[in-house]
């Protein structure tokens, strides 16, 4: 079977779990698309992983109310071998991408880290990745009886819905004790949408000038487009925005419909957070800023000056 | 005590990346410790600083060339250093069986790891490393302190931050904001010429490459490029509206 892992917060699947369904599909590989829920109260996870798998196993274990990495690797592990997993998916989350060389380590497995895109070869996997602060885009083979991917978030497309919804079984666990303790806890808040789940993303770098010119320019302009908003490492270091919100090599990598870069030089740090934007809108006020070769419009002039009015702009022409 | 450090030799980001006949191109690149690893090395010689009788080792797994790397972190203050040569490139979790045998020889008590590699993106070898050895981990690392044989610090998680504990032995992998990694001073680079790099051959690990790299290629993405003069910011404004409503058809 091909095991998917389940990624959910709060109650829901994130949308990283129908992409998860959509790529085990379209690998064509032996056995039933066979989800995996794993959580404590998760009943209504389970219900809306049904609608997307061939059947969904389901482990609603208290000691499962918190992400842990060594007691998420043993749950997958343990799993993957009593069905006897061939292919195990794993969303490239942030707690993804760390628990799941325990688990490949665990089945002597191979990882192929944030797929890009997954075919069958015969037995062996194939999928591309991007490397070198994703400036390159490379081809990996994994060969062996089970095989461990993280699928890059926003490369495949949502799986739909069954038609009529999977069996539900419940699993059994043996779980390790947790090790690293976890003394306090900080949730990244916004009332925005989030920055990998956003269709358009506003970004801000030290060219808006200060902590209240990002307010007023960079929150500004997102606000009126119902965007999420990003930032530079260079703001981010300076004290002006939470880390949260920092795109590129050492915070998130994006791909949305639209990134609208203010008042950022374009560091290839940054790029690699943001290069694969569907469309790039840089507004800056040097014309030879790195940003605007990444660009499909690229403003040269003040930021100051051009986000009031586009602005203005937006809000009274409807958008 | 002893600390073991990973180190990487990547190419300098701001280089540009060159592939010939399907592989990655290196020759004549510059090529720097990666920034993560030097993360891992100043935390270990800060604690080291702070309780006498810690020694810390630097170890890299790559060619020849990464003695280079070694000096680097031998003089930016580690005490000696191991490099297990290895020519063809080595996925993270093969490397992860070389990182664990290295820290089973040397009784080391604490391993750091890059949190996200420069040149592969991969954030798996400190995870797998852990995992061979039967440690915790601790990922993404920004903050952290030594009191006894406990870790305390704080990393990312998905949506957040969490302060934690964590005993040792454990690993842990760095990221921006965990320190300032010092530059090393003069006196320290001709000391560094004088430590010890112990070299070992990759056969005595019995590693075998879990991927195969077949092939690699420059990502280039057509961008329009079509440029917009801002010196009158209501025209431009307009023009750019314009461009996102009407022609990318992006906002309604």
């Amino acid at each position: 079977m091909i095991l998917v892992v389940a990624d959910h917060a709060e109650g829901k699947l994130s949308r990283s779990t129908f992409e998860l369904t959509s790529a085990a599909h379209q690998l064509k590989r032996e056995g039933p698309v066979t989800i995996l829920v794993l959580g404590n109260r998760v009943a209504d996870v389970a219900n809306a992983a049904a609608a997307l798998g061939d059947q969904v196993l389901v482990a609603d274990n208290p000691a499962l109310s918190e992400y842990d990495p060594e007691v998420w690797a043993a749950a997958v592990a343990q799993i993957a071998g009593e069905g006897e997993a061939h292919t195990i998916l794993i969303a490239g989350s942030r707690s993804g991408r760390e628990y799941s060389p325990r688990v490949a380590v665990k089945l002597d497995a191979p990882l192929v880290e944030d797929a890009i895109s997954l075919r069958d070869a015969g037995g062996a996997i194939q999928a591309e990745h991007y490397t070198h602060l994703a400036r390159v885009t490379e081809r990996v083979e994994a060969e062996g009886p089970v095989v461990v991917v993280t699928v890059k978030p926003g490369s495949f497309p949502a799986a739909q819905p069954n038609a009529s919804p999977a069996e539900q079984y419940d699993v059994e666990l043996m779980l390790p004790q947790r090790r690293l303790i976890v003394t306090g806890k900080i949730r990244e808040k916004t009332d925005r949408v989030s920055l990998n789940e956003a269709e358009i993303v506003v970004s801000g770098g030290r060219g808006v000038g200060s902590p209240e010119g990002f307010r007023q320019l960079v929150e500004g302009l997102a606000d009126q487009l119902g965007a999420a908003v990003g930032a530079t490492r260079a703001v981010v270091d300076a004290g002006w925005r939470p880390y949260s919100e920092q795109v590129g090599q050492t915070g998130k990598t994006v791909q949305p419909k639209v990134y609208i870069a203010l008042g950022i030089s374009g560091a290839v740090q940054h790029l690699s957070g943001m290069g694969k934007s569907k469309l790039i809108v840089a507004i800056n006020r040097d014309a030879d800023a790195p940003i605007f070769r990444e660009a499909d419009y690229a403003v040269v002039g003040d930021v100051k000056e051009i986000v009031p009015a586009l602005i203005r702009e937006l809000r009274n022409t409807g958008a | 005590m002893r600390i073991l450090t990973v180190i990487r030799q990547v190419l300098n980001a701001e280089e540009s990346v060159r592939v010939k006949d399907g592989a990655i191109d290196l020759s004549g690149s510059k090529l720097v410790v990666d920034t993560m690893d030097e993360y891992g090395v100043e935390q270990a010689l800060r604690m080291r600083e702070a309780a006498p009788g810690i020694e810390v080792v630097a170890l890299a797994v790559g060619p020849l060339r990464c003695e280079e790397a070694l000096r680097s972190a031998l003089a930016m203050g580690a005490d000696r250093a191991i490099l297990v040569e290895a020519d063809g490139p080595l996925d993270a979790i093969a490397i992860s069986g070389v990182v664990a045998q290295v820290a089973r020889a040397e009784n080391a008590e604490l391993i750091f790891c890059g949190g996200q590699q420069a040149d592969w993106d991969s954030h798996a070898l400190g995870a797998a490393t852990a995992e061979r050895l039967g440690w915790p981990q601790s990922t993404w690392t920004n903050a952290l302190s030594l009191e006894g044989t406990q870790l305390t610090g704080k990393h990312d998680v998905d949506n957040g931050s969490e302060s934690f504990s964590v005993p040792l032995p454990a690993v842990v992998t760095t990221q921006q904001g965990l320190n300032d990694p010092r530059y090393p001073t003069l006196p320290n680079i001709m000391k560094a010429r004088r430590k010890e790099i112990r070299r070992e051959s990759l056969e005595a690990f019995a590693v075998k490459p879990r991927l195969k790299f077949l092939d690699a290629e420059v990502q280039v993405r057509p961008r329009l490029r079509t440029t917009i003069d801002g010196s009158n910011a209501p025209a431009a404004a307009a023009q750019l509206a314009d461009l996102l409503r009407n022609r990318a058809r992006v906002i309604p």
